[in-house]
């Protein structure tokens, strides 16, 4: 049976071109990019390649590019050390949707004292910016948002916030770890202070994430130890991963085109062929403000990990925004913040694509899901036949 | 990934009767839209008070659908008396063991049981007796000290493994805790 993978919110295919990119620095070229020989003076000097093209697919300087090991460090080094800055501030702005590594750090440091602001959003998962200016105030150190959901591919227009948080003289991060390589990114642009990206979502391997520190914004690091990237994050660098980066980054803004034309054609092809070939089927999150490779889509009366364990059985790959897959046993907090009724809401499954997938495995899916619906609901007290 | 048992896979991959059933003898529903789950139990009984078929409608996940499937099969030809005392954990034996985190899924099947069979004896069913604790679910601090003393449970955690309780916004979860921690030391 062929894997058709449309998971890649969740993790993406480390690119054949990047793997062969980071081999030679797990074997023969093992130098530390720190040591005076040129035998590690040379992983340094590919390490300085990397950097610059990270820096190019978001428009920063080298400088600015801090490697760390994940999204989720970026993200709490990025507040952490706005709130360092700040030690007479105690407020933090984010919003209701955000992803756990910025939603249960501001829960935490709500506990310390700090005051939290999530700023909601409505039905079709757009930030209410109206109570978002509203609550910045002197007592704000950050404003940090994502710049686009994980489960709906919702875009907030985070440069337009970052422009009244500079005026405002308040730090804003972003975290766009969805957004790097499936929309454009550009720092230049916007007074953005800090931004997290993570390597596995762009096609470079695990353990791997960006922060990305404007030039001039005090930082204070997370990982206190060595000098390495100019004293901002301590530890030997991942040499292997961070050439990997280096290379899914130049990727991904070669592939920007494509995920605005053909991954959308796909998703938008795929999303048609559901809504037509399956009642009562609802789709999460403004239309037509989403990230091109993203469709979150629910399912009424019936559940998601069910449907889930179902297209396993044919090999479809997605996620679901229901709570049986996690643990918890609500719905999505993101789902349940968009007021999505609990009928659909727990029948939601999210595909996400990448350049990989083809047009014949949306055909694919298309054909296979109504059956697995159709299973679930004629065994659902909910399902009232249409 | 949940770690289900081959038999909970088969039952839930290969449902045994599923579907509503024509004038039933008696039913027990549990559960709702709201809390993710549900389980709408059908009986036909004899005159010797003997179960005779059963068949399940259920909305959830794969293990709430093995619970339903394998409760049916369980009390086909079981007397009333002996399916009344029929209990989670033995569905749950039944498919080979539940991971800790669906327990509650037997538990919603040992419930729709007892509804069904009390309604088919009259016996009114009683309002859930005591103070909800957990809003999500409408869960009361009497269901929860039962679920302590008769599963043993030790915490927070068991309690919405088994009860769902706490297992919503959470903002019950010290609640639960005091309440566990005070039927640990009465039971």
């Amino acid at each position: 049976m062929k894997t058709i993978y449309t998971d890649n919110n969740a993790t993406t295919m480390v690119a054949p071109e990047v793997l062969e990119e980071m081999l030679p620095y797990f074997s023969e070229l093992y130098g530390n990019p720190s040591s005076m020989h040129s035998f590690g003076g040379n992983v340094g000097l590919k390490l300085k390649e990397a950097r610059q093209k990270v820096a190019d697919l978001i428009h920063a300087d080298p400088g600015e590019i801090v490697f760390t090991s994940c999204g989720s460090e970026s993200d709490n080094a990025a507040i952490l050390s706005a709130l360092a800055a700040n030690p007479d501030k105690k407020h933090i702005i984010t919003s209701v949707v955000e992803h756990p590594a910025v939603k249960n750090l501001c829960q935490s440091l709500e506990k310390e004292g700090y005051r939290i602001t999530f700023v909601p959003v409505d039905n079709m998962g757009r930030l209410d910016t109206d109570i978002l200016y509203a609550a910045m105030d002197n007592d704000t150190a950050l404003v940090t948002l994502m710049w686009a959901n994980n489960e709906t591919g919702v875009i907030f227009p985070v440069e337009e916030i970052a422009e009244k948080a500079a005026e405002k003289g308040i730090l804003f991060h972003t975290d766009a770890v969805q957004a790097a390589g499936k929309i454009p990114i550009d720092v230049s642009q916007a007074p953005i202070d800090m931004l997290s990206l993570s390597g596995h979502k762009i096609h470079a391997p695990k353990g791997m994430g960006v922060l990305y520190v404007k030039k001039g914004v005090k930082f204070h690091p997370f990982l206190k130890g060595g000098h390495q990237e100019g004293g901002r994050r301590a530890g030997t660098e991942n040499t292997a991963s961070i050439i990997g980066m280096g290379k899914a980054c130049e990727l991904a803004g070669s592939h920007l085109k494509e995920m605005d034309t053909r991954v959308r054609a796909m998703r938008d092809h795929l999303e048609a062929g559901l809504l037509e070939n399956i009642p009562a089927a609802t789709v999460n999150g403004e239309k037509d403000n989403r990230l091109p490779n993203t469709l979150s889509i629910g399912f009424d009366a019936v559940e998601g990990e069910s449907i889930l364990l179902l297209m396993d059985q044919t090999g479809i790959c997605a996620s679901s925004g229901s709570a049986c897959t996690s643990g918890s046993l609500d719905p999505s907090h993101v789902l349940m913040a968009m007021k999505v009724p609990f009928e659909s809401a727990h029948g939601t499954i999210r595909f996400s694509l990448s350049t990989y997938n083809t047009m014949e495995e949306m055909d694919h899916i298309i054909e296979v899901m109504p059956g697995i619906i159709q299973r679930l609901r004629d065994m659902s007290p909910f399902w009232k036949k249409h | 990934m949940w770690e289900y048992s081959d038999k909970v896979k088969d039952h839930f991959l290969n449902p045994r009767n599923s579907g509503v059933m024509e004038s039933p003898d008696a039913v027990g529903e549990t559960g709702s839209l709201s809390c993710g789950d549900a389980l709408k139990l059908f009986l036909k009984v004899n005159d010797n008070g003997r179960i005779t078929d059963a068949t399940f409608m259920t909305f959830g996940c794969a293990s709430a659908v093995a619970s339903s499937s394998a409760l049916t099969e369980m009390v086909k030809g079981l007397t009333l008396d002996d399916a009344a005392k029929l209990t989670n954990d033995d569905i749950a034996d039944y498919l080979g063991g539940l991971p800790k985190e669906k327990m509650h899924c037997s538990v919603m099947g040992q419930d729709a049981l007892r509804k069904a069979i009390n309604g088919y004896r009259g016996i009114q069913i009683q309002e859930k007796p005591g103070d909800v604790v957990c809003e999500c679910f409408g869960v009361t601090d009497l269901e929860i000290i039962e679920a302590v003393k008769d599963k043993s449970l030790e915490s927070a955690e068991d309690v919405t493994c088994y009860l769902k309780a706490g297992g919503g916004c959470g903002n019950c979860l010290e609640k639960i805790e005091e309440i566990v921690e005070s039927a640990k030391v009465e039971a």
